[in-house]
């Protein structure tokens, strides 16, 4: 069953047809990943899904509900969770009060008022958050300073706060951009392993072609705003119009 | 008709002050990033170079004269300036009558001086910090200048007159056919007005047509690709800055003859030129000059008796009651860009 | 205790032993003695100490956690101090529905203002906070004053008067604000060898009342809700894309910060029952921005020391005159004790603005963390000296 289905989405920025009509299915349960050089409109793409943009024309369903015109909370609540390109943490916080954040909102919704209640007896809360970062193997780090952490730590305190939300689709927009190949590879592992024992369905746009293959079931393929072909990650490394529009041009 | 014509020409001249302060507001936000709680202060300061001039000017000397006696029946003492002695009493008149006028050329270098030692000395250290930081730096600053000019010249208002020939009043009306003494517009108000015209022209003639004020805007627009790209923006910025201050000290200098300068004039003005900017729209040349004189004209059409009887006190909050309806409707303000100091 | 954990117990147990025993504390001089200029253990002070630090403690849950920077606060402040001399002027001198009156309204005003201003983030919500309290401020100093409609009775300030309603007002209860009964005014003077502590009804009824706003935003502090206004101003894109509506916990962080001012504002008319529109001007907003900062903004007990310090020094120097200063100077050469008083003069007496502004600077510059941190920075340096100490003993020790 398809748990995310783009269609006919178009945005402009002025002259630019960021993106034109746009089609994509996602199905439940599998990664999904959206691939295209640079300026192909991946990004855009993913930002009209979690409301950070509003397409001019199309929709955009998740579960069969629209998200458009929603804000991006009410998007989240819904059960799409992001994972930025660059870690987007609450760096003046401490690692554990990362991962109790979005308990919070997974418990409490969108507002919830506990000014007088003690951070401290939220023991469920803390062991959940606890369970969690153990998966992630950053127990040590539970009471440093997200902002010292270093790259690839921030990288997984992001990850972690998604998944402790239990989100049902889980957008990341090039999870491994800038990481070392064994911080790469480690990433990889984690998402499958994600995949795997969570059930959570993944989108992942990504320039890496290593990464793409190794987790990836079904790729598109975009360029210059347009979805050029939908394929099994064999059927892509073989097609001749993806090499054309990108692979040929990554080996230049 | 004749009393709405009136209204429009009286909120020109504060309408002119507004848009030249919010016009330096916007020029030091948009190339620095910097909002500036000191520029009511650097208008204030134009002011006082006036209220200087004069009373340098008017330095005298004093002189015994035997032929005059005075209420105790002791020879009077006469001050006669210095110019009165060197030039003679005719042209050493014309000099002091013309103090005011003759302050723009002092206050030039003066603001500009003044501008660029404040960007280097203090605010350039904070373009790292947030902008908390920036707004509390800038307006303790504002409080030290207006404090100091406060310990030189006292706290109550000066009067800094304009030169007698330009004293009297223009009667419109007859102009356009009304009534004699149906509109009257004091010529320094038009003066002030024509002058406010052209410095805000310079301004946009200099950003459109020189190569300094082309890099400048880019500047603006994407700071960072500009510095990549080899050119030291951080030199022009600093003089961006420098023409800021000048533009809202002369402000200040010209501003003089219409309410005489106190100490505080600066911090009165800073409030309504922030909501100016506010709703011309933050980081908006064009928005700026044009709310300015929007909100201007506004308050003097509040301003009349008319609108005072109706609504007792509307004149004291119509701008900001503006500024609420414009925010609610159009939160980037009229003209403002998307982007701009969001998030 | 009282839900806190050890550390905030101790520190909420210093508090309130301090504010008990800040009469005997805050007098060290003797009545006779010539330091008794520094005393600052009269009631007038020390009820400012109390009152100013719940104002800036309101002020600091809003700045110190989310960091918006609001310029209009002291619009709350007025707003509380003219509800309270409203219900004397109608009902009762008593203080306790003064106070509440006070809390509400400037809480009611808080959503209003809080809703407008909350629409914009950054510079923006400064600008419109600064411009909100400046047309409260125009309000209440001319338009609200007309004959017609007497709200605020402009530049005079508002004041009781003998043919005022005052309806539960009854013969035997004191013409003052009182707690049923208890005069505000009334002072008890305790006299101990050559010392004399005033213990004054209106400070102690301040001081509770700090205590307990000082307990109400300790547990404010550490509560969930704290941990999501901080995460607001940590990385508010974070927190909407995390499921939560920061727009909703501004507001509330805004409208509790709101009612702290409407109390303080209250208080002020506690301790004096009048209200002035100066109250509300820029000035005073500025004010509490600068005890939060200078004592520590996003720290518990910095807004409370900032304002003590603020209001100390203000007391103090504008005390000083140019006479106080030749008789301190005293001692140098008559040449040189006049250019010190000279070169000190612009910043006492009518001067103390002057010294606000480059003390205002110079926190912000130096020492953004202000008094707080200036203390650890000071106990970190002391530590170190004294281990290096002991470690040149250890080394000398074994030389020997």
């Amino acid at each position: 069953m398809a748990i995310l289905e783009v269609k006919g989405v178009n945005k402009r920025f002025g002259g630019l047809a960021a993106l034109s009509d746009v089609n994509l299915s996602v199905q439940e349960s599998t990664v999904h990943a959206i691939i295209g050089p640079n300026g192909a409109g991946k990004s855009t793409l993913l930002n009209c899904l979690v409301g950070k943009l509003m397409p001019d024309s199309g929709s955009v369903m998740f579960d069969n509900q629209s998200v458009l015109g929603r804000k991006p909370h009410e998007i989240n609540q819904m059960g799409i969770s992001r994972v930025f390109q660059t870690p987007e943490i609450f760096g003046d916080l401490t690692v554990l009060e990362n991962i109790m954040i979005p308990c919070f909102a997974r418990r409490d919704g969108a507002f919830r008022m506990h000014a007088f209640e003690q951070f401290a007896n939220e023991t469920e809360l803390i062991d959940k958050s606890d369970a969690i970062l153990s998966d992630v193997s950053m127990t040590d780090q539970r009471d440093a300073h997200a902002a010292s952490l270093s790259r690839g730590d921030k990288r997984r305190l992001e990850m972690a706060m998604c998944l402790v939300q239990e989100p049902r689709l889980l957008l990341l927009d090039e999870p491994t951009a800038g990481m070392a190949r064994a911080d790469t590879n480690n990433t990889i592992d984690l998402l499958k392993e994600i995949n795997g024992k969570r059930d959570i369905t993944m989108v992942i746009i990504e320039h890496d072609m290593h990464v793409v293959f190794s987790l990836a079931e079904r790729i598109t393929v975009l360029a210059q705003g347009t979805p050029l072909v939908e394929d099994t990650p064999d059927n892509i490394k073989g097609n001749p119009k993806v090499q054309e529009a990108y692979l040929g041009e990554s080996q230049n | 008709m004749d009393a709405l014509l009136l209204q429009i020409l009286n909120g020109l001249d504060k309408g002119s002050a507004y848009a030249l302060i919010a016009l330096g507001l916007t020029l030091i936000f948009g190339t620095l990033g910097v909002v500036n709680f000191a520029h009511g202060a650097l208008f204030m300061i134009g002011a006082f170079c006036a209220v200087f001039i004069q009373g340098l000017l008017n330095l005298s000397y004093e002189t015994i004269d035997e032929t005059q006696k005075d209420f105790l029946g002791n020879p009077l003492k006469v001050k006669t300036p210095y110019l009165e002695n060197w030039f003679g009493p005719e042209t050493g008149g014309a000099i002091i009558d013309w103090a005011v006028p003759l302050a723009i050329l002092f206050a030039i270098p003066v603001m500009i001086a003044v501008g660029v030692i404040m960007e280097r000395g203090l605010i350039k250290h904070f373009y790292k910090r947030p902008h908390a930081d920036q707004i509390l730096v800038t307006f303790g600053l504002a409080i030290v200048l207006q404090e100091v000019i406060k310990y030189f010249y006292g706290a109550n208002p000066i009067p800094t007159p304009a030169p007698s020939s330009l004293a009297g009043a223009f009667d419109f009306g007859v102009l356009f056919g009304f009534d004699p003494n149906a509109i009257i517009y004091p010529y320094w108000r038009m003066i002030y007005f024509v002058f406010a015209m052209s410095i805000i022209g310079a301004v946009f003639a200099f950003l459109q047509f020189t190569t300094f004020g082309m890099v400048v805007r880019a500047g603006m627009a994407d700071r960072e690709t500009v510095s990549m790209l080899g050119i030291n923006i951080d030199k022009r910025f600093t003089m961006m800055f420098g023409i800021a201050a000048a533009v809202a000290g002369l402000a200040g200098v010209m501003y003089t003859p219409i309410n005489p300068p106190n100490y505080h004039m600066g911090m009165d003005f800073l409030v309504l030129s922030f909501v100016v900017v506010v709703v011309g729209g933050m980081g908006s040349l064009p928005g700026a000059v044009l709310a300015g004189f929007l909100l201007g004209i506004l308050e003097s059409f509040a301003s009349t008796t008319w609108a005072t009887t109706t609504i007792p006190g509307i004149n004291q909050v119509i701008i900001y009651v503006v500024a609420i309806i414009v925010l609610l409707t159009r939160p980037r303000g009229l003209m403002g860009r998307r982007g701009v100091m969001e998030e | 205790m009282l839900g806190l954990n050890n550390k905030d117990t101790s520190l909420f147990l210093v508090i309130i032993v301090l504010t008990i025993l800040a009469p005997v504390l805050l007098n060290p001089f003797p009545t006779e003695s010539t330091l008794a200029q520094f005393n600052a253990g009269y009631p007038d002070l020390m009820q400012k100490f109390v009152v100013f630090g719940i104002f800036a403690i309101g002020f600091n849950i809003l700045f110190g956690l989310t960091g918006y920077l609001s310029f209009g606060h002291a619009a709350f402040l007025g707003v509380g101090s003219y509800s309270a001399v409203w219900i004397y002027k109608l009902f009762t001198y008593n203080v306790i529905p003064a106070l509440i009156l006070a809390v509400i309204v400037s809480g009611i005003f808080a959503v209003l203002i809080g809703y407008v201003s909350l629409r914009r983030s950054g510079i923006y919500f400064s600008i419109l906070t600064l411009a909100f309290a400046q047309m409260s401020f125009a309000l209440a100093y001319s338009v609200l004053s007309n004959p017609k409609f007497n709200l605020t009775n402009g530049e005079t300030g508002l004041q009781i008067y003998a043919n005022d309603l005052q309806l539960f007002h009854r013969e035997g209860l004191p013409d003052f604000p009182h707690l049923f009964g208890l005069s505000m005014v009334s002072t008890y003077k305790l006299g101990v060898g050559p010392w004399e502590f005033q213990l004054n009804v209106a400070y102690y009824f301040c001081a509770i009342m700090m205590i307990l706003a000082f307990y109400f935003a300790i547990r404010l502090f550490r509560s969930p809700f704290g941990m999501m206004l901080r995460a607001i101003k940590s990385n508010q894109q974070r927190l909407n894309y995390t499921g939560l509506n920061s727009r909703p916990y501004m507001l509330a962080a805004f409208v509790v910060s709101g009612m702290y001012a409407g109390l303080a504002g209250g208080l002020l008319a506690v301790t004096d029952p009048l209200a002035g529109a100066e109250r509300m001007q820029w000035t005073a907003s500025g004010e509490v921005v600068l005890m939060t900062i200078l004592g520590g903004t996003g720290t518990l007990i910095g807004p409370v020391l900032g304002a003590g310090f603020i209001k100390y020094f203000e007391n103090i120097f504008s005390k000083i005159n140019d006479q106080v200063l030749h008789q301190w100077f005293t001692f140098l050469p008559d040449g040189i004790e006049d250019v010190l008083v000279a070169i000190v003069h612009p910043f006492i007496g009518k001067g103390w603005h002057l010294t606000l502004g480059i003390l205002f600077m110079l926190v912000v510059i130096f020492l953004p963390g202000g008094l707080v941190e200036g203390g650890q920075r000071i106990a970190r340096l002391l530590r170190r000296l004294s281990n290096r100490d002991k470690a040149a003993d250890a080394t000398n020790v074994s030389a020997e």
